[in-house]
């Protein structure tokens, strides 16, 4: 494996260079074992199209977003207005982040507080790079397999984004299946408004269960998320099952980083 | 024209009519200012995009492709049709009988298409019964809607069948009286019914008339049998107006007004609190001084009057659909939480409130709120906060958008969420993160394999 090439923000200031844009990595993404594997594959794909990119490093901190949605409005305030003060120190223009709770906080909460910025999630960034040619993608191990996309909330229905995964899940001249509820009929993960870090409420049974049962019924070789929270629900739900040799749950980032053999 | 006790009779419905339902929705309307200000006059151009599309093309009903093709009927119906009432007042008023028949062709067009429409209303209202009462659909039939929501719907269902076949038989009857009475010269003197005799209307204008008059008894009878209908069908719908604003059915009035202020931003921005945004700035520049027009209210919602006024017009437009229930990811993996019964009980409170304020005056206070009295904290907690419930519903409804004011109140002022949480919220405030890891590690993943 290529060594993974990072600056962060700071050491781009020393160097007197300005990155053309900010990897905002999230807590999942910094903290989460499962979760810095998509970290990794993304840097590695902005490594392979030279891209200029620095991340905040231990200068970041959580976007709030778990605070915001349970109702902690004064503590998201808080850790917006620190990280918003930090990047605009930086004088940050435009961030691509691989949380679509990050990306949709720091595109919609963020800017009244005084923060602008333009903020992408990176399905839409490899999507970008795929259409300008800049990432060449083939299928390699992908090619034929089936592969169902599960829809994070906070990419989909919060932000209207469902092509830029699905464009770039065709590049890998996969089988693109879609489950009965799927883009704006989309169903939770479970792991939304802070749900991640709390026991889930009395019921019959857990959402990503419910959601893993929905994707295996497809028999898919693959599930794809684009969020690394839907992927550790996914992950649980598929082994809940005992499927995890035959089903794998991979981010979009990291079935791009495989086929382009990254 | 006669001008008769009947006339009189007739005004005197109108005026009752108007004042009960004067007096109720201006208290609805009241009800509805109880709740804090929220500027949605802005985007004009996008705001009557979103009432052409969601309120007028009903758009989002046809999701579900059954009930909104049937839902396009009854709401087709019930537009079209009204432009026959409005026939039907002037006639009442002034004792003319089918006062717009001069219009001659347009007449005939315009009744033939009341016919139909009454036909596919009728139709539409007994598949809405039978998925109610008979299929059992499930999302209809849920606990929340045990009692008076279940009689509602089944109340106006049948109401509205039995107003349109009252409508359809009295143009049966009249069609046969203007088109026959001219071979009864005898029974037409006897009875009086000269003016039944239209102008422009030929035997074969109209398609259901001829088919249904044919099922009635001789000339004689069928003078009354109009009347009655003619008078059935303008007292029921005098009764509909004064029973809809208490009724769920409000929303053939509410949804125009409540798609057109929908909230037109993307469904993941949640309001800033400003109140506490001035803390805050506070916080980071001592020097700041917050603006003089800052209210420091309670952070969050308690109870309906912390809710702007678009959350409790949502709560008045809800039609207990179920749709936003039926894809919580909560609801249906068997948690408390349903977004319908956060809306119904948003109403229940609102409508609480109002009793109290017209009883006991404009310093009416109770022991009750919306949160704890109406919605437990375990309901709000087992919010993911995805919107598919906002997504579903028809009329743009956006019940998260309560969920997240309920939440705020119990944790900003009651200090209560779950004991988790309130690890994460430590966790984040010391380290920047919702896991208790050192804000130093942060880039580890950087250098390992």
């Amino acid at each position: 494996m290529s060594e993974l090439k990072v600056k962060t923000m700071a050491d781009c200031l020393a160097n007197g260079e300005t990155p053309e844009i900010l990897f905002w990595v999230g807590c999942a993404g910094s903290f989460d074992d499962r979760a810095k594997k998509i970290t990794k594959a993304i840097v590695k794909i902005l490594n392979k199209v030279e891209m200029s990119f620095a991340v905040l490093g231990t200068e970041e901190s959580c976007t709030g977003d778990p605070a915001k949605r349970a109702g902690h409005e004064f503590l998201f305030q808080m850790q917006a207005m620190n990280n918003i003060t930090v990047m605009n120190g930086y004088g940050v223009q435009k961030i691509v982040t691989g949380c679509p709770h990050c990306f949709n906080t720091l595109k919609n909460e963020y800017p009244a507080l005084g923060g602008n910025y333009e903020v992408i999630h990176h399905t839409q960034l490899i999507q970008q790079l795929i259409n300008q040619g800049k990432l060449k993608v083939e299928g390699g191990n992908f090619k034929g397999k089936k592969i169902t996309f599960h829809d994070p909330c906070y990419l989909g229905r919060a932000n209207n984004e469902y092509e830029a995964p699905r464009e770039v899940i065709a590049k890998l001249d996969a089988e693109l299946v879609e489950m009965k509820r799927s883009k704006a009929n989309g169903y939770c993960c479970g792991a939304g408004g802070a749900q991640m870090f709390k026991e889930a409420e009395h019921g019959d049974k857990e959402v990503n269960i419910e959601r893993s049962e929905e994707a295996l019924a497809l028999e898919p070789a693959i599930i794809a998320a684009g969020c690394p929270f839907c992927n550790t629900m996914m992950t649980d739900g598929v082994k809940h099952f005992e499927k995890e040799e035959s089903v794998k749950v991979y981010d979009v980032a990291e079935l791009i980083a495989q086929a382009a053999d990254l | 024209m006669q001008f008769g006790i009947t006339n009189v009779i007739f005004l005197v419905l109108l005026g009752v009519t108007g004042f009960v339902a004067f007096k109720k929705y201006a208290s609805l309307i009241r009800n509805i200012r109880l709740g804090k200000d929220l500027n949605r006059n802005d985007r004009l151009g996008d705001r009557l995009n979103v009432l052409l599309r969601v309120a007028l093309g009903q758009s989002k009903m046809v999701v579900r492709p059954v009930a909104g093709i049937f839902h396009i009927f009854v709401y087709v119906g019930f537009i079209i049709i009204n432009a026959e009432l409005l026939e039907i007042i002037v006639d009442g008023v002034f004792g003319t009988h089918r006062a717009f028949s001069f219009l001659g062709p347009v007449y005939t067009i315009l009744i033939n298409s009341f016919e139909i429409l009454a036909v596919l209303v009728i139709l539409g209202c007994l598949v809405f019964l039978a998925r109610r009462n008979v299929v059992k659909l499930k999302r209809l039939n849920m606990k929340e809607l045990v009692g008076w929501p279940r009689n509602d719907a089944n109340i106006i269902l049948i109401t509205e069948v039995c107003l349109m076949s009252a409508f359809l038989i009295m143009n049966s009857a009249d069609w046969y009286l203007s088109t026959q009475v001219s071979k009864f010269p005898v029974v037409v003197k006897e009875f009086g019914l000269e003016h039944y005799a239209h102008s422009g209307v030929s035997e074969n204008a109209f398609l259901l008339s001829p088919w249904i008059s044919g099922w009635m008894p001789g000339i004689n009878y069928i003078v009354y049998i109009e009347r009655f209908c003619w008078w059935f069908h303008i007292i029921g719908i005098c009764g509909f107006i004064m029973y809809l604003p208490y009724s769920k059915h409000l929303h053939i009035l509410f949804s125009f007004p409540n798609v057109f202020y929908s909230n037109l931003e993307p469904k993941g921005k949640f309001n800033n609190l400003e109140s506490i945004t001035n803390e805050v700035k506070a916080v980071f520049d001592p020097s700041f001084t917050p603006p003089a027009d800052a209210v420091p209210g309670k952070f969050g919602a308690k109870d309906v009057s912390d809710l702007t006024w678009k959350q409790l017009l949502d709560s008045y437009t809800c039609t207990e659909c179920g749709r936003c229930t039926s894809v919580c990811p909560a609801n249906t993996t068997g948690k408390l939480l349903s977004p319908r019964k956060i809306m119904m009980a948003t109403r229940d409170r609102l409508e609480e409130v109002g009793r109290g304020l017209d009883t006991q005056g404009p310093d009416f206070k109770d022991e009750k709120s919306l949160l704890h009295d109406y919605i437990t904290p375990e309901e709000l907690w087992a919010c993911t906060s995805c919107n598919g419930c906002t997504e579903a519903c028809p009329v743009n409804i956006d019940p998260l958008s309560i969920i997240i004011d309920l939440r705020r109140y119990l944790v900003m002022e009651e200090s209560a969420p779950p004991s988790e949480l309130a690890t994460v919220f430590a966790n984040m405030e010391n380290n920047g993160a919702p896991w208790q890891f050192s804000p130093a590690d942060r880039l580890n993943w950087a250098n390992e394999n």
